[in-house]
């Protein structure tokens, strides 16, 4: 085989991963079942739909949305939103006059029982390392101008706490149902890096 | 693997400069590109037990990569490091065991170590999570200004340089939970109170910079009273 390595060579990511797999499933450590029911779960069951949920429900029901930011933790398990990453819920109301992003500079903390994985840009040493030092030029970077007048916050996840962005409901979708609002609100807006967009 | 006992700070990017600009967001983009992230972050979750350690020590396995196990193969690459640091560490698997294995897989020839005897770390969490529930009151209390203490922590830490020596207010007291520090050491829980600190951007990043707030979570040791 042309592409036969020594322990010398620099072995590629894959056939690492699949080397220590091979090693634990062997040894009877891991059993490769359990790890793809990790995978599906962070594959199909646990996504930013969840955080639509939530906000689409604080935006048709004011009782629900004083319960969240009073309390994100208990709102949230009221919809059965809790796990991994989820220990402690704050969220952040974006206003007129408030614009919040959050970010974890020392690794990627994120609010998985709400959003799932986090996406690649968040996990970027640029979005890691700036949005701390210069969030409006950041934002602008990736497709959000947040007008002059609007106070910008930045959340930086440092402890177990995760937090959380309750997007600006947009103009235009007062007659809309919180079924029909869910599908519009995206994982970008709940991380404070886009604006949710009238259909 | 080259790795080293404290953390080699690349982990720590808050404020640093030189990483260029920010990529746009892919609203169709997977949870994992490639198949074997999958395989890693599933491995990554399994280690901490099947090392008998914590999340804070997981991250620490992954903050002591040097830069370059870090950054090449990506955050899912960093978390199987990760995991190979902890699963060494425990002497789950013996250092040199993933290459060795890796030659074979590849059609080459290396000579596997044996599977040496497990030395998990003395340590037992007293709950699940991080969140605790203690007595003593907290220290530092909403509205009241603090300083994020200067400190060259010698192994684990979640304290940013950027804030270090800079003074803010306390936004909101957050539940108590176990003190990374020690935490990721099996030292001791130390759980205590943490605070949410609003940092003015100018008093981080001098008069030049753009005008917002930092709010960032702080544990009651990297504090101290600035009022």
């Amino acid at each position: 085989m042309s592409n036969e390595l020594t322990v010398n060579d620099h072995i590629p990511i894959a056939l690492r991963t699949e080397a220590l797999e091979q090693i634990l499933v062997e040894r009877g450590l891991v059993d490769p079942a359990v790890m793809d029911g990790f995978i599906k779960t962070y594959e199909q069951d646990v996504g930013p739909l969840n955080g639509a949920k939530v906000v689409a429900k604080a935006w048709t029901d004011p009782d629900y949305k004083a319960r969240l930011l009073d309390n994100g933790t208990v709102a949230v398990g009221e919809l059965g939103f809790k796990g991994p990453q989820g220990e402690h819920i704050v969220v952040v109301e974006n206003t007129d006059d408030v614009h919040n992003v959050v970010v974890c500079t020392l690794c990627s903390c994120y609010p998985w029982p709400l959003l799932g994985l986090p996406p690649s840009w968040y996990k970027d040493p640029a979005y890691r390392s700036r949005v701390v030092k210069e969030p409006r030029t950041v934002l602008a970077e990736m497709g959000l101008d947040v007008p002059q007048g609007t106070q910008i916050k930045v959340w930086d996840s440092s402890s177990e706490v995760r937090f959380f962005v309750l997007p600006r409901r947009p103009a235009g979708t007062e007659g809309m149902s919180e079924e029909d609002l869910v599908p519009l609100v995206t994982r970008d807006a709940m991380v404070g890096v886009a604006e949710v967009i009238a259909p | 693997m080259t790795t080293i006992n404290r953390a080699s700070g690349i982990a720590d990017m808050g404020g640093v400069d030189g990483w260029g600009t920010a990529p746009r967001p892919d609203p169709q983009e997977p949870p994992f590109k490639e198949d074997w992230e999958k395989r890693a972050f599933a491995m990554a979750l399994l280690s901490m037990r099947l090392s008998g350690t914590n999340l804070d020590a997981f991250r620490h396995a992954v903050n002591r990569l040097d830069r370059a196990h870090y950054i090449d193969d990506g955050y899912y690459g960093r978390w199987l490091y990760g995991a190979e640091n902890l699963l060494t560490d425990s002497s789950i698997i013996a250092p040199g065991t993933v290459e060795a294995r890796a030659v074979n897989i590849s059609g080459g020839q290396a000579e596997e170590p044996p599977a040496p005897e497990p030395h998990k770390p003395d340590y037992a969490p007293t709950a699940a999570g991080s969140i605790r529930q203690i007595d003593t009151p907290a220290k530092f209390s909403v509205g009241q200004r603090v300083r994020a203490k200067t400190l060259q922590a010698l192994g684990h830490t979640r304290l940013q340089k950027y804030t270090q020596g800079h003074v803010g207010t306390v936004a909101i007291v957050e539940p108590a939970q176990v003190l990374p520090d020690t935490h990721a050491h099996f030292i001791a829980e130390n759980a205590q109170w943490v605070y949410t600190v609003a940092f003015d951007s100018h008093e981080l990043f001098g008069p030049d910079a753009e005008t917002f707030t930092l709010n960032t979570d702080m544990y009651e040791d990297y504090l101290e009273d600035a009022s």
